[in-house]
This record gives structure tokens, sequence and C-alpha cells, in this order.
């Protein structure tokens, strides 16, 4: 089967995030003064092959680990999803 | 030992590579080999230098794809075999990579890409790298970098400090943010030094900036007998 995977790549917590810190002072001097966190990550789709959902979760988490993420100052969410049979 | 061997790996978009060899080789006159990145002989090699620049583009995360070149499990033996690495802004960027050394480097905290002058303090005279530097030094070398402010877990750095792995820290301030206002850091061993700023900018006697000299003096010192 074929999944589509969207993968979500933030800075942790713990890691000054400058580019967030930047847009939510842009964001505040435009009169957004309620909005706070703003944390900006990266965004990455991809599609493979495999038997099911569960093992094309497991697959997409082992290339985060691998290269896709640093887990020493990231952290990912992994969505899978069927790509529907054309 | 009558001289240093000097290799000098290539990654596309490295491009400090020929200003490393113009000092290995043309200063200090000691045999130098460029390494392309598929190559993986590193035999008979002292020192291997993983040079500044943008490898890969620095996409996805700056040396991010590096680590995984061929010449990489090379560099991993020739470390095993007790083998001298310098990593110096994108070769320390793929140390960290790599995993070896901790931590990581991230966006400047200004988000600016510096290219200046900063003053470093060097932490630690009894290493391969620093041992001509006299006690206490203080020094300029050039930075370039966009993503140079080093980062990593609580328990890290303490144990890099009780460790003592700090070799440079910018003094009197980090102009990227370095945590502990770290610049470069060495293996327990010693073996493996990482550091932003680029000591082959300032190598050569005949250009103003030489602070980078006793650095490549250290090498020769502590490896010719």
């Amino acid at each position: 089967m074929q999944f589509q995977a969207q993968i979500q790549i933030h800075l942790r917590p713990s890691v000054l995030d400058p580019a967030g810190v930047a847009v939510q002072s842009s964001l505040h001097q435009l009169g957004h003064t309620q909005v706070q966190q703003v944390r900006i990550g990266k965004h990455i789709q991809l599609q493979l092959e495999a038997p099911d959902a569960e093992t094309a979760q497991k697959r997409v988490g082992e290339l985060c680990n691998q290269l896709l993420a640093n887990p020493v100052i990231e952290t990912y969410q992994i969505q899978v999803d069927p790509v529907a049979s054309q | 030992m009558s001289t240093v061997k000097f290799g000098i790996v290539v990654f596309p978009g490295s491009n400090c590579d020929r200003d490393v060899a113009w000092v290995t080789q043309g200063v200090l006159g000691c045999p130098t080999r460029l390494i392309w990145h598929l190559e993986p002989d590193l035999s008979g090699l002292d020192v291997v230098v993983l040079p500044g620049g943008f490898s890969y583009g620095d996409y996805l995360r700056c040396g991010a794809i590096a680590r995984f070149a061929p010449v990489m499990g090379s560099l991993r033996e020739h470390v095993a075999r007790g083998g001298y690495v310098l990593g110096i802004c994108n070769g320390f960027q793929i140390l960290t990579e790599a995993g070896l050394l901790p931590g990581a480097l991230v966006r400047n905290a200004n988000l600016h890409f510096i290219c200046d002058r900063v003053g470093l303090r060097i932490e630690r005279q009894d290493l391969l790298w620093t041992g001509a530097y006299p006690a206490g030094s203080r020094i300029i070398l050039p930075i370039a970098h966009g993503e140079g402010r080093y980062t990593c877990d609580p328990d890290t750095l303490k144990q890099l400090q009780d460790q003592r792995q700090i070799v440079f820290r910018y003094d009197p301030v980090a102009p990227n943010g370095s945590l502990d206002q770290i610049a470069g850091l060495c293996s327990p061993s010693g073996r493996v030094l990482g550091l932003m700023p680029h000591p082959e900018r300032a190598a050569d006697p005949e250009l103003p900036g030489q602070d980078g000299i006793p650095l490549w003096q250290s090498i020769l010192q502590g490896l010719v007998a």
C-alpha cells in the first residue's frame, strides 16, 4: 500500500527559536498582543510503500531519527494516511 | 614522525578546503591530501580536517546530509584508531550531527549571518591543538556563520564542563548567543576538535590577523617528535 506521511519538526521547547521570537514580536507590533509561544518549524511530506499504516508510521519514525530530525534539538510529529488508489 | 600528514575532506559545497590546504601545505609545508567525500581512503593520515562551507547546501540542517557521506565511515574508523580530527565551522556542525561531538549548532540568536573577527579565550593548553598558545591566551579569529549558536541539554553541558571539553569560549560575549559562550569543544580524549572560528583564515604570515598560527604550530609540535 502507498502511504502519504506528513511530518512536523520543531525545535525542542528548551531550545530558543529566534525566528519564532522575531515573528511574535512583529505580530505584537501589528497589535496582536494576545499572541504567545510562536514557534516556527518544518513540514516535510513524503510517500512510501508499506504493508499497513502501523508499519508506515514506524518507518517514518526511523527516517526522522536517522536524518529528517535531530533528536538533540528537535521533536517531530508524524501523520500517516493511505493514498487513495487511482 | 618527521612530518604531519593532513587530509582535508571536500564535500559538495565546502569552500574553505583550499584555505586549509594553503596553510597546511603552503605555510607549514606538510603533505596534504584533498579527499572527495565519496573517497573512503583516509589511510596514512594523521589529522583529518572537515573544512568550512555549506556542505550539501546546508539543506535540512547544517551537516545533516554530509554526515552520511561515504568518507564519514572511514572518519569514524580514523577516530577509533586514535587519529586526530579538526572540524572548522561547517566541519564542526558535521561532527555534532554525526555524534562525534555532543550537542548541536543552531541559528544565531539574532538571526544574522555574522562575518566578523571575535575575541576568544583559550581554556586549555594541554591539547594537541593549543599547546603553542601561551597560558591564558586571548586571541582574535574570524567567524562567518549563520548557525553557530551552540546548544545542548543541561546534563551534557555539565559533562562538558566537568571533563574540560570546552576549548574555546567567546570573550567577552558570544555574538551568536552560544550556550556558555562555547566557540569550540573537544571529545573526552581531546583528539576530535570542533570550532566555529576559522584558524586557517588567520595563519598566513604575509597577512594581518595571525592568531591562528599557533594552532597549526601546536599540531606540528605535538606530532613531530
